[in-house]
């Protein structure tokens, strides 16, 4: 495509920026306003239709999903089709694993306690101490709706209408202030335990990957407990470019459609959705900013730590960068991400159900042959643990020796073991 | 010449914790243009770490400016010549700050 020889009349081959005169554009919707913001390589909005843009997108990919409910009727023709669910918002406090102090765990959690007493929903600030306080079934995947594809996707539309209309104003408050938890109480030994459990992983890419597996426990576990049936992560699409290649990376390529798709049906019960994929965080960042979206800036696990400290810190810094060269990157990431679909294994009453990893609760993926690349990554473990023993060992043993030149054996976790 | 720089998603971090600035920018025959604001912010108020706010002479890709609440793309990015009491708005959309 791009040749060094060749002569493109000076356009410049490596970047894909198309120069073009950007001072004092026009809405490219209602040619009219001026412009505030251009997104992706060359669209510009106006503040008012950047702000339908957005909420038009999110209607947009609720209802193609089909997952989330709209009102199929309106009361008038006039009046825009509501959505009508009834949400709850979960906030998890990982202060204890990302090392905040108690004092600033509790200062935002207190600044987020009254931005979510603002929006009158329910609410859940949970500390995340209180994994270690959850039944064990939350390892086991619950039953899910055994016909997917929902003609009592109308049934239930109806009922849920006719539910509505017993509900009073005043009722429906009264009774969401008093759902609303804040149970960010934790015992010392649970404190201790996350620490001890944190402290304990070598690597910042374990420790991210575990606080996310930690996170997503409580949150299936507060969303049953309560009786949700849907969780709405708020994962962009930059976001979930990055993801996606630091999961590939992770070895987690048998789950990616799960783990970056629309919606992830791994827990059965409760269904994980992804309304946020088709924004890019600049579109995130640009209306929270202009439609006063109050936020709280909270430090995580990666905050401020250098480029090449964990393999999900390196692919953001990697996407990102080549994000601002080539300006379609993230677009052909989620792109490719959405031509994977989760397949659903056919529901048999006799056959047994697929084991699920106890971590993740994805269908395992273990029970492959030797052509494999699980079976690769074995090999690759078994040599890289290899005790220097016997000379007459060949190769792996060899490479294990060059690196023991201290004369002291390897230990029980291996020199050469790798931790990652 | 007067300016008021914001900071948000993070990005207040590098600068001790405080998200907003007012700030008086030395005279100068020539305007400021934002090249040379992000040269002196590096200069006179990053207090730790200016990889993370600045690659090379623009801001790290990541980073989004707005200048007067809209897109400093719309404006010309570093060459956008700074006037009196303009806001300037950087947002950090990083998980590493």
């Amino acid at each position: 495509m791009c040749q060094v020889e060749e002569d493109y009349n000076g356009l410049e081959c490596k970047q894909e920026k198309i120069p073009v005169p950007t001072l004092n554009r026009k809405c490219m919707k209602c040619k009219e306003g001026t412009a505030v913001l251009i997104i992706r390589v060359n669209d510009s909005f106006c503040r008012s239709c950047f702000k339908e843009y957005f909420i038009h997108k999110f209607r947009a990919m609720l209802g193609k999903n089909r997952v989330i409910f709209l009102q199929e009727k309106g009361l008038s023709r006039e009046a825009p089709k509501k959505l009508r669910f009834v949400p709850g918002i979960i906030y998890i406090d990982d202060g204890g694993a990302c090392g905040r102090s108690a004092e600033e765990r509790q200062r935002s959690n207190a600044l987020l306690k009254s931005i979510f007493t603002e929006t009158g929903f329910t609410y859940f600030i949970v500390s995340l101490e209180q994994v270690f306080s959850l039944p064990t079934s939350v390892l086991v995947p619950g039953t899910s709706d055994p016909d997917p594809s929902n003609p009592s996707y109308k049934q239930a539309v109806d009922q849920y209408i006719k539910e509505k209309q017993t509900l009073t104003e005043e009722n429906v408050a009264s009774a969401v202030a008093q759902l609303s938890i804040e149970d960010s109480a934790y015992s010392p030994e649970h404190k201790l335990a996350l620490e001890r459990l944190f402290s304990s992983m070598k690597t910042l890419t374990a420790k991210e990957d575990m606080l996310q597996t930690l996170r997503s426990h409580l949150i299936l576990h507060i969303a049953r407990e309560n009786g949700y049936s849907k969780v709405m992560m708020g994962d962009s699409c930059s976001r979930l470019a990055v993801k996606l290649l630091s999961n590939i990376a992770l070895g987690r390529g048998a789950a990616l459609a799960s783990d970056t798709g629309f919606s992830d049906p791994r827990y059965g019960d409760v269904v994980i959705v992804r309304p946020m994929r088709d924004y890019s965080s600049k579109e995130i960042a640009f209306y929270s900013r202009m439609f006063n979206v109050p936020s709280v800036f909270i430090s995580g696990l990666d905050t401020q730590t250098h480029d090449k400290t964990s393999i999900q810190r390196l692919t953001e810094s990697f996407v990102t960068n080549l994000q601002s060269d080539f300006p379609s990157t993230v677009s052909t990431i989620y792109r490719t991400s959405e031509k994977l679909h989760t397949v659903m294994p056919p529901q048999s009453q006799t056959a047994e159900p697929a084991s699920k990893c106890l971590l993740c609760l994805c269908t395992l993926d273990t029970k492959v042959d030797k052509a494999s690349a699980f079976h690769a990554t074995l090999v690759s473990e078994q040599l890289s643990q290899i005790k220097l023993q016997d000379p007459s060992l060949d190769a792996p043993a060899q490479s294990a020796e060059q690196c023991c030149t201290e004369g002291q054996g390897c230990g029980p976790g291996g020199c050469c073991s790798s931790n990652r | 010449m007067l300016s008021k720089l914001k900071l948000h998603g993070g990005a207040e971090l590098l600068f001790d914790g405080v998200k907003n600035h007012h700030v008086t920018l030395p005279g100068q025959s020539d305007p400021w243009d934002m090249k040379q604001l992000l040269a002196w912010i590096r200069g006179n108020m990053l207090k730790e770490r200016p990889e993370l706010f600045m690659q090379g002479d623009t801001v790290r890709p990541g980073i989004l400016v707005l200048i007067n609440d809209a897109d400093w793309e719309l404006m010309g990015e570093l060459e956008y010549q700074l006037q009196d009491q303009d806001n300037v708005v950087f947002i950090s959309t990083l998980h590493g700050g």
